[in-house]
């Protein structure tokens, strides 16, 4: 049995009771009934073999269910013409997928040019697109190969946007690149979703990936099981079952906080006492901290502080509340000027109280019976 | 052996129009042999049973001694040019099938598979990813059954076709090697010209090749 609580908006995306067996006996999927809101990112997460990847193909048909109706839109998938239901979803692989033998130009219009928009008004479409994921318009006559992985990347998210479709999937979209380009792929995503908001579907085995990105996470257990289906803060607060707490790791408090963010957290006027004092620049900005005790007085080299905006998350507030000589973390708004400070103990204690909420919240909302969908 | 380098002026006209003849049996011979594998290629590509059985069945027809297919055919097409054609065309048939089944096996699998995603029917991702994609394999079999129809074209002189061939037959026959050396060097310029010409075109269309990362 899974359940899954809906989202706020419409449901885009809809399984209901779907299977997948293959013929040599294996089951990819089993019995997975799930509703996708309309605008969200859905992450499906689990190890390799989990049914995962073929959940995500059975909504373009890549994969046909072996019972079950899974539907877009409100549509059983499987009343379309493949092709064209296709032609109307955006697919987006590992490695990017893209055709060696075509220009970047040529390989994003490739869904526009097989919905008949003329090769000039494909390419159009093709150049603004190179834009909008960050490529410089010199890269359309390049071909695939010339590009590196991370742009291929982008060119991938490029071609699967190319035609505006309501639906994204992602397969292990930024599994091959390096972690400092995915973790630039992953904000250029959350960029793009936050202007464009398409119904994602995103799979990966990476669950920082997941908490990162996801609206929802959908975690699968080998089988095809869906165990638990929750947005991040529910799923890392309170774990339906010991794999999923398993599968969250050791730190999930802490990627609890990474979710969190200190607007709210009270904050002090920096003073001139005690034994550690921050510098500050003409405009406000915090330089560092300076040891009025030690030897050398003010003239004291700084110690580097990390000064933190409202938008930062309550993790990076714990972290730099250890790194701060003084245990003090430095406050600044948007345009770094130091509004204040805040103390360990008081990071602590809040970080506590937003732990012990989302595990409140969740508790709150289970027995509510519009919101789960059963199965 | 000398060579009557005075044979030569007078025989401009005949060398001439033995090598456009020799051109008109061996250049059919491939565009046939090309019409016929390719479809059968896509079909041994896709259904893995049928796969051994073609590539078989065109081993078998390669063993078959050339002379031989033209003696076979004879009852059939006579003693005309279709028969010359008809029988080199099998023999660059098993070249070009192995050479376009492989070509097709190296496509990537995820460039077929993101074809199919962004909703491109079968035969679409066939003509514009999947061949476009086999075509280096496809034209290195190209080179090599072009070579080989101009060279075996020579064996067709015994039905009267065979171009250059029958210079080595008039050379043979009066015991005067001039007409046998002459025949010999246009056969092999031919075959360098048509190898040329094939690299050219193999080049103009694959552009993606040609660019460095």
């Amino acid at each position: 049995m899974t359940i899954c609580r809906q989202g706020k908006g419409k449901r885009m995306i809809s399984f209901k009771h779907v299977s997948k067996h293959y013929p040599n006996g294996t089951t990819a999927v089993d019995d997975l009934s799930l509703e996708l809101p309309e605008g969200d990112i859905t992450v499906l997460v689990g190890s390799s073999g989990c049914g995962k990847t073929t959940t995500l193909r059975m909504v373009n048909r890549m994969v046909e269910p072996s019972s079950g109706t899974v539907s877009v839109g409100g549509r059983d998938i499987l009343e379309a013409d493949a092709a064209e239901l296709r032609r109307g979803i955006g697919y987006v692989i590992q490695q990017a997928g893209l055709f060696p033998h075509r220009t970047i130009l040529d390989n994003i219009a490739t869904v526009p040019l097989l919905l008949g928009w003329g090769r000039r008004k494909a390419r159009a479409r093709a150049a603004e697109l190179l834009e909008l994921v960050g490529l410089p318009a010199g890269s359309g006559k390049r071909y695939p190969h010339q590009l590196s992985g991370g742009q291929q990347q982008r060119v991938g998210v490029a071609r699967a946007l190319a035609a505006d479709p309501p639906v994204l999937l992602m397969d292990e979209p930024f599994g091959a690149v390096d972690p400092v380009v995915r973790t630039q792929l992953q904000n250029e995503l959350l960029r793009l979703q936050s202007e464009l908001r398409k119904t994602v579907v995103f799979v990966t085995h990476d669950i920082d990936e997941a908490v990162r990105l996801g609206d929802r996470i959908a975690i699968f257990r080998t089988g095809g099981h869906l165990v638990q289906c929750a947005p991040p803060a529910e799923l890392l607060a309170s774990p339906a079952d010991d794999f999923v707490a398993g599968f969250l790791g050791a730190e999930r408090g802490l990627k609890l906080l990474s979710l969190s963010t200190l607007a709210g957290l009270p904050q002090e006027p920096a003073d001139d006492k005690g034994r550690w004092r921050l510098v500050t620049s003409g405009r406000g900005e915090p330089l560092g901290w300076r040891d009025t005790e030690g030897p050398d007085g003010d003239e004291a080299p700084l110690l580097p502080v990390r000064p933190l905006r409202d938008t930062d998350s309550l993790l990076s507030a714990l972290d730099e509340s250890l790194a701060s000589p003084a245990g003090l973390v430095a406050r600044v708004d948007a345009d770094g000027v130091l509004t204040g400070v805040t103390g360990r103990d008081r990071i602590h204690e809040h970080a506590g109280r937003r732990h012990a909420e989302a595990g409140r919240t969740n508790a709150s909302q289970a027995p509510d019976p519009d919101a789960s969908v059963t199965a | 052996m000398t060579v009557d380098w005075g044979w030569f002026p007078d025989h401009v006209d005949d060398l001439t129009t033995l090598t456009f003849d020799h051109l008109s049996t061996a250049v059919p011979a491939v565009l046939f042999g090309l019409l016929i594998a390719v479809p059968l290629a896509v079909i041994a590509h896709r259904v893995r049973p049928l796969r051994g059985v073609l590539l078989g069945l065109s081993n078998v027809l390669f063993t078959i001694p050339s002379i031989a297919i033209f003696v076979l055919l004879l009852p059939i097409t006579g003693l005309t040019r279709t028969t010359a054609i008809t029988g080199l065309t099998i023999y660059t048939l098993t070249v070009l099938l192995r050479n376009t089944v492989e070509g097709l096996d190296s496509v990537p699998a995820k460039a077929r598979e993101a074809s199919t995603a962004m909703g491109a029917r079968p035969l679409r991702t066939l003509l514009t990813v999947e061949l476009p994609l086999a075509f280096p394999v496809i034209m290195a079999g190209v080179r090599v059954s072009s070579v080989m129809a101009i060279s075996l074209v020579s064996v067709a002189s015994y039905i009267g076709y065979g171009g250059l061939g029958q210079l080595f037959t008039d050379g043979f026959q009066r015991n005067y090697p001039t007409p046998v050396v002459a025949g010999v060097v246009l056969s092999l310029l031919l075959a360098l010209v048509a190898d040329a010409v094939l690299v050219a075109i193999q080049w103009l269309c694959t552009p993606w090749l040609r660019r460095r990362a």
